[in-house]
Protein backbone atom coordinates (compact mmCIF):
# COMPACT_ATOMS: atom_id res chain seq x y z
CA UNK A 1 0.00 0.00 0.00
CA UNK A 2 1.50 3.41 -0.46
CA UNK A 3 0.60 7.17 0.26
CA UNK A 4 3.63 8.07 -2.16
CA UNK A 5 3.44 7.48 -5.85
CA UNK A 6 6.88 8.69 -7.14
CA UNK A 7 8.56 7.26 -4.51
CA UNK A 8 6.61 3.52 -5.16
CA UNK A 9 7.31 4.19 -8.43
CA UNK A 10 11.33 3.99 -7.94
CA UNK A 11 10.82 1.11 -5.67
CA UNK A 12 8.48 -0.91 -7.96
CA UNK A 13 7.54 -3.66 -5.78
CA UNK A 14 6.10 -6.28 -7.34
CA UNK A 15 2.71 -4.81 -7.06
CA UNK A 16 1.23 -1.99 -5.41
CA UNK A 17 -2.05 0.43 -4.19
CA UNK A 18 -1.76 4.19 -4.39
CA UNK A 19 -4.12 6.10 -1.85
CA UNK A 20 -3.95 9.49 -2.53
CA UNK A 21 -4.13 10.41 0.96
CA UNK A 22 -2.37 12.72 3.33
CA UNK A 23 1.10 10.43 5.45
CA UNK A 24 -0.18 9.00 8.20
CA UNK A 25 -3.26 7.39 6.27
CA UNK A 26 -2.14 4.13 4.12
CA UNK A 27 -4.98 2.35 5.15
CA UNK A 28 -7.81 4.64 5.82
CA UNK A 29 -9.29 7.84 7.47
CA UNK A 30 -9.38 7.26 11.14
CA UNK A 31 -12.69 5.19 12.64
CA UNK A 32 -14.08 5.26 9.34
CA UNK A 33 -14.34 1.30 9.63
CA UNK A 34 -16.41 1.32 6.52
CA UNK A 35 -14.05 3.14 4.20
CA UNK A 36 -11.25 1.05 5.65
CA UNK A 37 -12.97 -2.61 4.84
CA UNK A 38 -13.29 -1.16 0.81
CA UNK A 39 -10.08 0.24 0.99
CA UNK A 40 -8.96 -3.57 2.09
CA UNK A 41 -10.97 -5.66 0.22
CA UNK A 42 -9.84 -3.36 -3.28
CA UNK A 43 -5.92 -3.62 -1.73
CA UNK A 44 -6.11 -7.56 -1.31
CA UNK A 45 -8.25 -8.06 -5.13
CA UNK A 46 -4.69 -6.74 -6.73
CA UNK A 47 -2.89 -9.49 -5.57
CA UNK A 48 -5.07 -11.68 -7.73
CA UNK A 49 -5.23 -9.00 -10.19
CA UNK A 50 -2.23 -7.60 -10.76
CA UNK A 51 -1.03 -9.39 -13.78
CA UNK A 52 2.65 -7.37 -14.83
CA UNK A 53 5.29 -7.20 -12.03
CA UNK A 54 5.40 -3.44 -10.93
CA UNK A 55 2.24 -2.52 -11.81
CA UNK A 56 0.42 -0.02 -9.42
CA UNK A 57 -3.52 0.54 -8.90
CA UNK A 58 -4.68 3.88 -8.12
CA UNK A 59 -7.54 3.37 -5.28
CA UNK A 60 -10.56 5.65 -6.02
CA UNK A 61 -10.95 7.57 -2.90
CA UNK A 62 -10.66 10.84 -2.24
CA UNK A 63 -9.67 12.21 0.91
CA UNK A 64 -11.60 15.81 0.32
CA UNK A 65 -12.72 17.53 -3.05
CA UNK A 66 -10.53 20.19 -1.45
CA UNK A 67 -7.04 19.27 -2.78
CA UNK A 68 -5.39 22.59 -1.06
CA UNK A 69 -3.55 20.09 1.86
CA UNK A 70 -1.27 19.08 -0.65
CA UNK A 71 0.16 22.68 -1.16
CA UNK A 72 0.98 22.86 2.46
CA UNK A 73 3.09 19.36 2.95
CA UNK A 74 6.67 19.65 3.46
CA UNK A 75 5.82 23.70 3.03
CA UNK A 76 6.89 25.08 6.25
CA UNK A 77 6.61 28.67 5.00
CA UNK A 78 2.78 27.77 3.54
CA UNK A 79 1.56 26.71 6.93
CA UNK A 80 3.50 29.94 8.43
CA UNK A 81 1.00 32.92 9.56
CA UNK A 82 2.49 36.43 8.62
CA UNK A 83 4.28 37.33 11.92
CA UNK A 84 2.89 40.85 12.72
CA UNK A 85 5.76 43.88 12.05
CA UNK A 86 9.05 41.32 12.32
CA UNK A 87 11.72 42.41 10.52
CA UNK A 88 13.18 38.58 11.36
CA UNK A 89 13.39 36.54 8.83
CA UNK A 90 15.74 33.35 10.23
CA UNK A 91 12.72 31.63 10.05
CA UNK A 92 12.01 32.11 6.56
CA UNK A 93 13.27 28.44 5.49
CA UNK A 94 12.32 27.19 8.97
CA UNK A 95 12.66 23.33 9.98
CA UNK A 96 9.69 22.39 10.88
CA UNK A 97 10.51 18.60 11.08
CA UNK A 98 10.56 16.50 14.00
CA UNK A 99 14.08 15.70 15.81
CA UNK A 100 15.48 12.72 15.06
CA UNK A 101 16.16 11.32 18.71
CA UNK A 102 18.55 8.99 19.46
CA UNK A 103 16.51 7.40 22.44
CA UNK A 104 13.03 5.74 22.28
CA UNK A 105 10.56 7.86 22.34
CA UNK A 106 7.34 6.57 23.59
CA UNK A 107 4.07 7.90 23.08
CA UNK A 108 3.00 7.86 26.78
CA UNK A 109 5.22 8.38 29.66
CA UNK A 110 3.59 5.17 31.61
CA UNK A 111 4.78 3.38 28.31
CA UNK A 112 8.46 4.29 29.51
CA UNK A 113 7.77 3.04 32.96
CA UNK A 114 6.14 -0.35 31.45
CA UNK A 115 9.03 -1.08 29.24
CA UNK A 116 10.07 -4.16 29.49
CA UNK A 117 13.76 -4.29 29.36
CA UNK A 118 14.10 -7.30 28.36
CA UNK A 119 11.75 -7.32 25.50
CA UNK A 120 11.27 -10.71 24.08
CA UNK A 121 9.24 -9.16 21.44
CA UNK A 122 11.74 -6.49 20.29
CA UNK A 123 14.08 -7.50 17.63
CA UNK A 124 17.43 -5.40 17.75
CA UNK A 125 19.20 -6.54 14.31
CA UNK A 126 23.22 -6.12 14.63
CA UNK A 127 24.89 -4.58 11.29
CA UNK A 128 28.56 -5.44 10.51
CA UNK A 129 29.20 -2.56 8.59
CA UNK A 130 28.87 1.25 9.46
CA UNK A 131 27.22 3.69 6.95
CA UNK B 1 -8.21 18.09 -9.65
CA UNK B 2 -4.33 18.12 -8.69
CA UNK B 3 -2.39 15.31 -8.94
CA UNK B 4 -0.76 13.20 -6.20
CA UNK B 5 2.26 15.18 -4.28
CA UNK B 6 5.25 13.92 -5.58
CA UNK B 7 7.35 13.44 -2.22
CA UNK B 8 10.90 13.14 -4.24
CA UNK B 9 10.32 16.32 -6.07
CA UNK B 10 9.18 17.89 -2.68
CA UNK B 11 11.37 16.38 -0.27
CA UNK B 12 14.36 17.44 -2.44
CA UNK B 13 12.77 21.17 -2.69
CA UNK B 14 12.69 20.70 1.03
CA UNK B 15 15.87 19.61 1.95
CA UNK B 16 17.79 22.01 -0.45
CA UNK B 17 15.35 25.41 1.47
CA UNK B 18 17.23 23.58 4.45
CA UNK B 19 21.03 23.54 2.76
CA UNK B 20 21.03 19.79 2.49
CA UNK B 21 21.49 17.72 -0.48
CA UNK B 22 18.89 15.83 -1.85
CA UNK B 23 17.99 12.09 -0.37
CA UNK B 24 19.57 9.29 -2.48
CA UNK B 25 16.26 7.62 -2.97
CA UNK B 26 15.92 3.82 -4.00
CA UNK B 27 15.32 3.23 -7.54
CA UNK B 28 15.15 -0.38 -8.63
CA UNK B 29 14.99 -0.30 -12.07
CA UNK B 30 14.67 -4.11 -12.60
CA UNK B 31 11.51 -5.79 -12.88
CA UNK B 32 10.63 -7.15 -9.59
CA UNK B 33 10.18 -10.63 -8.88
CA UNK B 34 6.73 -11.53 -9.09
CA UNK B 35 5.21 -14.43 -7.75
CA UNK B 36 1.58 -15.74 -8.33
CA UNK B 37 -0.57 -16.41 -5.50
CA UNK B 38 -0.64 -20.29 -5.10
CA UNK B 39 -4.23 -20.41 -3.91
CA UNK B 40 -7.28 -18.36 -4.25
CA UNK B 41 -7.37 -15.04 -1.80
CA UNK B 42 -9.95 -16.89 0.85
CA UNK B 43 -7.97 -19.57 1.52
CA UNK B 44 -4.81 -17.68 1.73
CA UNK B 45 -3.04 -16.62 4.91
CA UNK B 46 -1.75 -12.63 5.17
CA UNK B 47 1.57 -11.50 6.99
CA UNK B 48 1.07 -7.67 7.75
CA UNK B 49 4.53 -5.66 7.85
CA UNK B 50 3.82 -1.86 8.89
CA UNK B 51 6.60 0.56 8.83
CA UNK B 52 4.95 3.58 10.64
CA UNK B 53 6.47 3.10 13.87
CA UNK B 54 3.90 0.93 15.77
CA UNK B 55 4.79 -0.95 19.29
CA UNK B 56 2.49 -2.27 22.23
CA UNK B 57 2.69 -1.19 25.52
CA UNK B 58 5.26 -2.94 26.95
CA UNK B 59 7.77 -3.55 24.52
CA UNK B 60 10.58 -0.56 23.75
CA UNK B 61 9.61 2.12 21.74
CA UNK B 62 11.70 3.15 18.19
CA UNK B 63 13.94 5.95 18.60
CA UNK B 64 14.45 8.61 15.60
CA UNK B 65 17.99 7.69 14.50
CA UNK B 66 18.18 4.84 11.71
CA UNK B 67 16.27 2.65 14.00
CA UNK B 68 16.45 -0.43 11.92
CA UNK B 69 15.13 -2.84 15.04
CA UNK B 70 11.72 -4.62 14.93
CA UNK B 71 8.57 -5.78 16.90
CA UNK B 72 6.59 -8.86 16.79
CA UNK B 73 2.55 -8.00 17.52
CA UNK B 74 0.96 -11.14 18.21
CA UNK B 75 -2.28 -10.91 15.89
CA UNK B 76 -4.63 -11.15 18.91
CA UNK B 77 -3.20 -7.24 20.56
CA UNK B 78 -6.12 -5.76 21.44
CA UNK B 79 -5.99 -1.95 20.06
CA UNK B 80 -5.82 -0.38 23.16
CA UNK B 81 -2.93 -1.52 23.83
CA UNK B 82 -1.18 -0.36 20.77
CA UNK B 83 0.77 2.99 20.34
CA UNK B 84 2.54 4.91 17.74
CA UNK B 85 5.30 6.70 17.30
CA UNK B 86 7.83 8.27 14.26
CA UNK B 87 8.97 11.37 13.33
CA UNK B 88 8.02 12.04 9.26
CA UNK B 89 4.18 11.79 9.69
CA UNK B 90 1.34 13.41 11.97
CA UNK B 91 0.60 10.87 14.46
CA UNK B 92 -2.47 12.20 15.69
CA UNK B 93 -5.04 10.11 13.43
CA UNK B 94 -2.97 6.75 14.24
CA UNK B 95 -3.20 7.12 17.89
CA UNK B 96 -6.59 7.61 17.69
CA UNK B 97 -6.91 4.71 15.63
CA UNK B 98 -4.09 2.45 14.48
CA UNK B 99 -5.86 1.19 11.42
CA UNK B 100 -4.96 4.27 9.60
CA UNK B 101 -1.61 2.74 9.10
CA UNK B 102 -1.88 -0.26 10.97
CA UNK B 103 -4.72 -2.65 9.28
CA UNK B 104 -4.71 -5.30 11.76
CA UNK B 105 -8.36 -5.18 12.67
CA UNK B 106 -9.40 -4.34 9.17
CA UNK B 107 -7.35 -7.74 8.58
CA UNK B 108 -9.52 -9.84 11.30
CA UNK B 109 -12.91 -8.34 9.96
CA UNK B 110 -11.79 -9.16 6.41
CA UNK B 111 -10.97 -12.67 7.40
CA UNK B 112 -14.12 -13.20 9.20
CA UNK B 113 -16.02 -11.85 6.24
CA UNK B 114 -14.57 -14.83 4.54
CA UNK B 115 -12.30 -12.35 2.18
CA UNK B 116 -9.58 -13.43 3.51
CA UNK B 117 -8.82 -16.85 4.39
CA UNK B 118 -6.57 -15.74 7.91
CA UNK B 119 -4.50 -13.46 9.16
CA UNK B 120 -1.14 -14.30 9.81
CA UNK B 121 -0.27 -14.89 13.53
CA UNK B 122 1.42 -12.04 14.26
CA UNK B 123 2.47 -8.40 12.13
CA UNK B 124 5.68 -7.04 12.52
CA UNK B 125 6.27 -3.49 12.59
CA UNK B 126 9.15 -0.95 11.98
CA UNK B 127 10.51 2.96 12.37
CA UNK B 128 10.19 3.33 8.27
CA UNK B 129 12.24 6.55 9.00
CA UNK B 130 15.70 4.82 8.84
CA UNK B 131 17.84 6.83 6.08
CA UNK B 132 20.43 4.49 5.62
CA UNK B 133 18.39 2.38 2.61
CA UNK B 134 21.52 -0.30 2.55
CA UNK B 135 20.63 -1.21 6.53
CA UNK B 136 16.85 -1.70 5.07
CA UNK B 137 17.85 -3.66 2.05
CA UNK B 138 20.44 -6.10 3.63
CA UNK B 139 19.65 -6.21 7.57
CA UNK B 140 16.05 -5.38 8.45
CA UNK B 141 13.92 -6.82 4.83
CA UNK B 142 15.75 -10.02 4.77
CA UNK B 143 14.81 -10.52 8.64
CA UNK B 144 11.25 -9.63 7.92
CA UNK B 145 10.97 -11.90 5.09
CA UNK B 146 12.13 -15.08 7.50
CA UNK B 147 9.78 -14.29 9.74
CA UNK B 148 7.19 -14.19 7.03
CA UNK B 149 8.42 -17.56 5.49
CA UNK B 150 8.28 -19.18 8.94
CA UNK B 151 5.18 -17.70 10.17
CA UNK B 152 4.05 -19.86 6.46
CA UNK B 153 1.73 -17.12 5.01
CA UNK B 154 0.81 -17.07 1.48
CA UNK B 155 0.76 -13.10 1.00
CA UNK B 156 2.68 -10.30 2.75
CA UNK B 157 1.03 -6.78 3.15
CA UNK B 158 3.18 -4.12 3.27
CA UNK B 159 2.02 -1.15 4.59
CA UNK B 160 3.72 2.06 4.79
CA UNK B 161 2.80 5.31 7.00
Amino acid sequence: MSSALSITQAVNPPRAVFLDYPLGHTSGRPADKAEQLKIMQTTLSVFTSATEPGDIVQLPFEWSDDHSWKDRVMRPQANKKPSEGSMDDHDRHADDRVERYPTPQYQLPEDELAANEACPTCVFLSDNRSG
Amino acid sequence: MQPPIDYIARTRDQYSALGYPPYDWVHNGDEPPFATPSKPLNEASIGLIASGGIYVEGQIAFHFRDDFSYREIDNRTPPTALRATHFAYDLKDVRKDANVVFPLETLHEIAAAGIVGEVGPRAYTFMGGIYSSRKVAEILAPALADRLVADEVDLALLVPA
